[in-house]
């Protein structure tokens, strides 16, 4: 017997639909069928997740996915998902697994925060007619700068790595996603000249041509991880924590670990990639600097070294001694940020805003006197180009996308990523929705992408009469809050609108 | 050949020294180590290392291939995420020995600290193996892979247990041979513990032959026992642990 009805219905209007089979072609989820007694395609609309696939690509527009009206009685408290969740775990006894990022109401402190505009006193900038810089450079650097008596600098460089834009693709890695989706990603960093980032699933080979524009990650189960991997990216990432779920690993499922994902992962075919919750190597700030410098050492000291940690209560504690242990870069990733998989309690419930972890670190950092010491980079849902330039004037170098480079790449957010089934192509190992996703059109979305953000940004910036995006860095004058508390606006620093 | 005193000499600057002195020579010797890290870092095959002294955390981390052999004891991490060569300790090591290693060998001498072997993995005709003549702390072989570990438990002092607890925990890969009979209370559930049996007595025959040889002791007095064989009930330890919210078909 059925304890609780489908999420969706999927309305067909006959008089349209011409019994072609496209929908039942592209479902993987199977919620459309053909009846082999009458020829007549039907759906079952408990397996329907919402993708929107069918009804991008019926031939006739016969096709809409709604909410159930059929409802259970109608309780602010008990909402129909939290009386679902309950009727899952008792039918199963399992840990709830979840897609995408934390969909909860919780505050968005970016849509807080309002931007400043130059009026008379201080002249704004047309970026269409006027030099706009938004070149960045990650890394640590130099406290101070020594001059031969020919005026070159003798001051030995930390390795530093220069992007066109401030923006950066997420960690997504081979095995989560489809090298398709990689490939488009690798591609699409390439042309605007930054980074995609490898996450912890290695390098597949085809990504070798776009290696100069990865990111190579290491995290505790090590996958792939060599010397020859480590030599190829041009940023290395210590992954200690994933903004969607602070403090565990990850298992990507046996089922997931085809031959491709298998070479580039190096383990075996089908056997589940156990990712452990720590470093075993790792249980202490000086643990870490052991780590971040046998990678240096295994790369001569030609890299930066960056480390990802997930925004938790006593973030800028942490990341003060990341920085102390040899960090180059450090990574904070907010509780919004997406994932292919994880427990759903966990997902809505363990971190912090990004806004809120991005303020107090880079104030710890000022005030500590050891932020030029390094770059921090934040993610954790990034949606638009103001979420960007709000992230810089609060402190950060640059931004990671994920879930908005995977919208560019088709994703419509139907947050069943971990099912494997992903009918755009992007989170999924079937090589029949693999092939769905072409990087060579695809890749080109994610650069319209990147590129209508940096105008954007250039936008912003020449507005508030700025050239140069060094100079929004940290510029917290050009922000305030609207509808904070006091002490909301002292974490991030700002003034509250009018002030 | 080449001799590198290492007596006060900061861990960088040594290793730079190995570096330099290993696109010559195919052998260094490295006199008065005394715990610099690092030392053998990603080597590749061909090239040789002789340590003299106690070398630091994470030596041979990312070794390619080739040998270094410490006549002192290893500390935390020897072999850290390793793919390929042999390393062979005249003494004990620490913690996490073999850590993620993907291919190469490993002889230890006597003990090894907690978590030796943890998520050692193999892959096609990659196998790492780890040798270990006394006993070992905590969690062996946790989160194992693939790979293969032998423990042998030689000269134990009396009361001293051969492997500490919650061995085996997480193993999904590979196999642990232990000398002789194991506590039951000492290894994790979902391992299936049975004897060695003919073929696993040739695989235990070949590595304990190469000990034997590298410490100067007894093969036969050492293959005069049963050995006890861990392995994985499954491949996917928590495929049944998780159910899909929101895509749940009823």
């Amino acid at each position: 017997m059925r304890y609780f009805t489908s999420e969706f219905l999927i309305e067909r209007n006959k008089d349209r639909c011409i019994n072609c089979g496209a929908c039942a072609r592209q479902c993987a989820n199977e919620a459309h069928y053909i009846d082999p007694d009458t020829g007549e395609v039907k759906s079952d609309e408990t397996k329907c997740v919402d993708c929107q696939r069918c009804v991008c690509l019926c031939p006739t527009n016969a096709l809409a996915i709604v909410k159930n009206p059929n409802q259970t009685r109608e309780n602010a408290n008990w909402s129909q998902q939290a009386i679902r969740e309950v009727e899952m775990q008792a039918l199963t006894g399992g840990i709830l697994l979840s897609g995408m990022g934390n969909p909860k109401p919780y505050p968005v402190y970016w849509d807080k925060i309002l931007l400043n505009a130059s009026q008379v006193t201080n002249p704004s900038i047309d970026p269409l007619r006027e030099p706009m810089e938004t070149k960045t450079y990650l890394g640590a650097k130099p406290t101070q700068l020594e001059f031969d008596e020919n005026g070159n600098i003798t001051t030995e460089m930390p390795p530093m790595v220069e992007l066109d834009t401030p923006l950066m693709m997420s960690a997504m890695s081979f095995g989560s996603i489809s090298l398709n989706a990689q490939k488009s990603l690798a591609m699409a960093a390439k042309e605007c000249n930054t980074f995609f980032n490898t996450g912890e699933g290695g390098l597949h080979k085809e990504l070798y041509p776009y290696a100069d524009h990865a990111i190579v990650q290491v995290a505790s189960g090590r996958f792939g991880v060599s010397k020859e991997y480590l030599n190829k990216g041009k940023i290395i990432e210590i992954k200690i924590g994933q903004g969607a779920k602070p403090g565990i690993g990850g298992h990507l499922p046996g089922e997931k670990v085809n031959g491709e994902v298998s070479r580039t992962r190096m383990i075996p075919e089908h056997s589940d990639a156990i990712s452990p919750a720590p470093h075993h190597d790792i249980y202490s700030i000086e643990d870490l600097r052991q780590l971040i410098f046998s990678l240096k050492e295994v790369t001569r000291y030609k890299k930066p070294v960056a480390v990802k940690i997930a925004a938790v209560h006593n973030i800028a504690a942490i990341a003060s001694g990341a920085v102390r242990a040899g960090a180059d870069i450090i990574v904070i990733d907010g509780f919004r940020g997406g994932s292919g998989s994880t427990p759903t309690r966990l997902r809505d419930n363990v971190g912090i805003p990004i806004e809120l972890a991005l303020a107090a670190v880079d104030q710890r950092l000022r005030d500590e006197s050891i932020r030029q010491n390094c770059s921090i980079v934040i993610a954790g849902s990034v949606r638009n180009s103001a979420d960007v330039v709000k992230a810089i004037a609060l402190g950060a170098d640059a931004c990671y996308i994920g879930t908005s480079a995977l919208i560019a790449l088709g994703c419509n957010m139907c947050r069943t990523c971990m099912t494997g089934k992903c009918n755009w192509g992007i989170c999924t190992q079937n090589p029949e929705l693999t092939k769905r996703l072409n990087p060579e059109e695809k890749y080109k979305k994610v650069v319209n992408l990147l590129h209508a953000w940096n105008h954007e940004i250039q936008e912003m910036m020449g507005g508030m009469g700025i050239n140069a995006i060094e100079s929004l860095r940290g510029n917290r004058l050009m922000l305030r809050g609207i509808g904070l508390s006091e002490k909301e606006l002292e974490i991030l620093g700002i003034k509250h609108a009018g002030e | 050949m080449k001799v590198i005193d290492a007596k006060e000499t900061y861990f960088k600057t040594l290793n730079d020294m190995v570096f330099d002195a290993l696109e010559t020579e195919n052998e260094v010797i490295l006199a008065n180590v005394s715990g610099q890290r690092y030392i053998g870092t990603g080597m590749d095959a061909g090239k040789s290392i002789i340590v003299q002294g106690t070398p630091g955390n994470d030596m041979a981390c990312y070794m390619n291939g080739g040998k270094i052999t410490v006549h002192g004891n290893g500390q935390d991490a020897v072999g850290n995420t390793m793919n390929g060569g042999e390393i062979v300790i005249y003494g004990h090591s620490g913690d996490t020995v073999g850590y993620g290693m993907r291919d190469g060998k490993i002889f230890i001498e006597t003990n090894v600290g907690c978590r030796g072997g943890i998520h050692m993995k193999e892959f096609n005709e990659y196998k790492p193996k780890i040798v270990i003549g006394g006993r070992a702390g905590a969690y062996l072989g946790e989160y194992m892979a693939g790979g293969v570990i032998v423990l042998l438990g030689l000269n134990l002092k009396a009361n001293r247990e051969i492997v500490g607890h919650y061995c085996a925990t997480g193993m999904h890969g590979g196999v642990i041979y232990i000398r002789g009979d194991v506590p039951m209370d000492r290894i994790s559930n979902g391992i299936a513990v049975t004897e060695a049996d003919e073929k696993d007595m040739e695989t235990i025959g070949e590595l304990v032959r190469e000990y034997c040889q590298h410490f100067d002791v007894d093969y036969d007095s050492v293959m005069n026992s049963k050995f006890t064989r861990l392995a994985p009930t499954s491949a996917r330890p928590y495929k049944n642990l998780y159910a899909r919210n929101e895509a749940f078909s009823f």
